[in-house]
């Protein structure tokens, strides 16, 4: 193990948090406290190599996907590179938009074989993997404006429901971002899958060459960015109503042909004060909070 | 292809190349100037770890283990399902419930858009910064206003709706800033009309006028009478301790009476208000206890010579210990400075070690009530009772927030227990501020009573691929508030 990777319970006893470099995990798992246990002591162990098993083929994750590239060695960076393959023949995504969802979804792997435990999630800095037993659930909330605390809606995720992954971009990020979404939401069946698809929708929430949209080559901020000397969103000013929509309706048709294609369930698109949800029918604006059908979802219908 | 001003960040096998100005892809290693710095965490996950002391060490440096899961006494949840969201202050809409003590919780961690927002700043020092009310400046532009003075600290109050929109653009654009940096815990210049300059920053003392503040004072001159007479019995003649507010003298004051402290003939400037306490010795300033005299004997007038007498040692002191002088009288009964006795310095040095140092406090504070109820029309002030009951807690940044009584949800945080980097701005111009809500499920379902129309949606949505639900006509839709646009059923 590494000296430098922290590994440790967090206060309440319950949330286990690794971090190591850029990653930072919180781990939680519930069950009995001996399969906790050793859940965590799988996690921990298998983290504590990750990033050096990344790092050491860092240079071939920065390269965008393509069909017959070189493969990747590691569990992760394996990962990370089939989550970004379906997009690689029609648009630039690298392997690296996927990483924080393939850690999440290894270090949730380690887990599940090392111990039996009802359910439990692995939170990559908002990329989250989970896990469900037969018979277990997790709640996820929405909310769809932020100055309102709301909930538009609960979602129950069964274990008899496909969506293990969830994934948020935008160029608010951590990570750089080719469009200006706010935030961009994806529930998929996998982390990894979750966090490429995010990555895409929110390039895709976008104004090309609009004036208030303030765009550096990704280069100029970080000499070594896998986006090269593509333009990074910066800052965003000024938008009327209509180029908001404008923006969402790229992004959701996007997200709405990802979904077709089974490489997302559902997708909340969030700019300004505007959120599209896709995966939901937005034909009437009473009904806009219908999820996809893959997304089973008990709905509190109104507040 | 690198750039020569970028440098290469070996923390991690990562080896990011960063320019300056800019941190590493875990935001924790930044490049200042060229120097490699450690910069907080970038990743908050709740307060305790945000501080970085109150977790519970797991495989630690000897790897050594006993496998026991350490019961937490706080089971208070700020980011589950969001965890490191909110510093980047992305809005999370889906965010994932934790089970806390048999109950689903459900926490929204999200930004709000505060228009109606300010700062408090609360500055420990008794030196006048500049009239009530008088306008506070940053860069100029008008920011704030100086308000209510506390206990031993000036106060002022920054931003709001009026200067953020209703000035100039220069005006809200420089509130705005002003109001982030603070937020940030950056340091701002503010300069008060008809007053000081005051290098403010979160949690550092403040800078008036050049010089730094070191210490609050102990207490008014005439408390601090009250509070040290004894220890100066028998080792002086007499004390005045000097301040703005009021100025103590030892002989006069009840607990020299009481003490049995002879009189002096001392005689004071300004106005006597009780025996020993004196208003306006002087004018407010930065210099002595926070009035405007550099020369202590200023304030004093010739000693009574009927009562006085020549070696009459006198010790004149601030309410912070920061100045003092040591007079004894000549054989004409002028007060010569003498060097402080070693048994004087001690109660000058306590005096001084009394004194809790001085600092800046900046309360971020913000209303989130008209948005907030805009998506609950029903019932809207059971959302605000479900806050004021403590049923929905809110949190700011993980930090506690005072959420004051009344309408609407308008709260105050101390900036200093939030992550860094948790403030944003929008252009228009408005801060953006993360805000958390948490709340249990049944509660929430108490809030509005709409867990009626919780309908499972599984049994409709299975074979078709989309179905419909219709919305229950009689509750107002949370995308658009107002029952109008709804109500064709």
């Amino acid at each position: 193990m590494k000296d430098r990777a922290q590994i440790r319970l967090l206060r309440d006893g319950r949330r286990l948090h690794l971090h190591d470099g850029p990653i930072d995990l919180i781990v939680e798992a519930f069950g009995t406290s001996a399969e906790i246990d050793a859940a965590y002591r799988a996690a921990a162990k298998r983290f504590a190599t990750v990033l050096d098993e990344l790092c050491s083929e860092l240079s071939l994750l920065r390269q965008p996907a393509r069909m017959g590239g070189p493969l990747a060695t590691g569990i992760v960076a394996r990962r990370m590179v089939a989550a970004v393959a379906p997009y690689g023949e029609w648009t630039f995504i690298t392997p690296m938009a996927a990483v924080a969802g393939a850690v999440a979804e290894e270090i949730l792997a380690v887990m599940t074989s090392a111990a039996n435990f009802s359910r439990a999630y692995v939170n990559d800095g908002g990329d989250i993997a989970l896990h469900l037993a037969p018979g277990e659930h997790f709640v996820v909330g929405m909310v769809e404006r932020p100055d309102r605390p709301s909930l538009f809606g609960t979602a129950t995720l069964d274990s008899t429901q496909p969506v293990r992954g969830m994934a948020t971009s935008g160029w608010r990020g951590r990570s750089f971002s080719l469009g200006i979404a706010d935030a961009v939401t994806v529930l998929a069946d996998r982390a990894a899958m979750a966090d490429a698809a995010a990555t895409i929708i929110a390039n895709a929430v976008d104004l090309p060459g609009h004036a208030s949209v303030t765009r550096v080559p990704a280069r100029d901020l970080a000499p070594d960015s896998d986006l090269g000397d593509r333009p990074v969103t910066q800052d965003v000013g000024e938008l009327s109503g209509g180029e908001v929509a404008a923006a969402l309706d790229a992004g959701a048709a996007v997200a709405q042909s990802l979904l077709c294609d089974g490489l997302l369930r559902a997708a909340a698109l969030h700019l300004r004060e505007a959120t599209r949800i896709v995966g939901l029918v937005p034909e009437d604006p009473r009904q806009r909070l219908l999820p996809h059908e893959t997304l089973q979802a008990t709905f509190l219908q109104s507040l | 292809m690198v750039d020569d001003d970028a440098i290469r960040c070996d923390a991690c096998p990562v080896l990011c190349y960063i320019k300056p100005g800019r941190a590493g892809a875990c935001d924790r290693y930044a490049n200042d100037s060229g120097q490699l710095v450690r910069i907080d965490p970038h990743v908050v996950l709740d307060r305790a770890l945000s501080r970085g002391h109150s977790v519970v060490p797991f495989l630690g440096r000897d790897r050594d283990w006993d496998g026991s899961i350490v019961s937490g006494a706080e089971t208070f949840i700020t980011a589950i399902g969001a965890g490191t969201t909110y510093p980047d202050y992305k809005p999370a809409p889906f965010i994932i419930s934790a089970e806390v003590q048999g109950v689903d919780v459900v926490t929204v961690v999200t930004e709000g858009i505060f228009s109606y927002c300010g700062v408090k700043v609360k500055i420990d020092t008794d030196r006048h910064l500049g009239p009530e009310t008088n306008l506070v400046r940053a860069q100029g532009e008008p920011v704030g206003h100086v308000t209510t003075g506390e206990y031993g600290s000036q106060m002022l109050s920054l931003g709001g709706v009026r200067h953020l929109t209703g000035g100039s653009r220069k005006e809200g654009t420089v509130t705005c800033e002003t109001l982030l940096n603070l937020c940030e815990r950056k340091p701002v210049e503010l300069t008060i009309d008809e007053g000081a300059t005051v290098l403010v920053q979160a949690g550092k003392p403040p800078v008036v006028d050049g010089v730094q503040e070191e210490r609050m004072r102990v207490g008014c001159g005439s408390a601090t009478i009250g509070m040290f007479a004894k220890q100066w019995l028998g080792k002086v003649d007499e004390v005045v301790v000097v301040d703005d507010h009021i100025t103590g003298v030892l002989s006069e004051h009840q607990a020299g009476k009481l003490l049995g402290v002879r009189e002096t003939g001392i005689k004071m400037k300004g106005h006597r208000s009780t025996p020993g306490r004196y208003f306006r010795v002087a004018e407010p300033g930065t210099a002595w206890g926070g009035t405007n005299i550099e020369d202590p004997l200023s304030i004093l007038q010739t000693f009574n010579p009927k009562i006085a007498w020549p070696k009459l040692r006198l010790l004149m002191v601030s309410t912070t210990g920061e100045h003092h002088a040591y007079f004894e009288l000549d054989e004409a009964l002028r007060p010569v400075e003498k060097e402080l006795p070693l048994a004087l310095s001690e109660s000058v040095a306590r005096i001084k070690e009394n004194c809790e140092p001085a600092l800046c406090t900046v309360l971020f504070m913000g209303g989130a009530g008209g948005s907030l109820r805009a998506g609950v029309t029903e019932n809207p002030v059971r959302l605000t009772y479900s806050v004021r009951d403590a049923l929905t807690r809110v949190t700011c940044g993980g930090a506690p927030v005072y959420v004051w009584p009344g309408g609407g949800i308008t709260f105050m945080v101390d900036v200093s227990r939030m992550p860094e980097h948790a403030f944003g701005y929008v252009p228009t111009p408005a801060l953006v501020a993360p805000i958390e809500f948490t709340l249990k499920l049944a509660d929430y379902a108490a809030l509005g009573g709409y867990m009626d129309h919780v309908r499972p949606l599984d049994s409709i949505l299975h074979g078709e691929g989309r179905r419909h639900v219709s919305a229950n006509p009689d509750n107002p839709w949370p995308l658009s508030p107002g029952k109008s646009t709804r109500s064709d059923q």
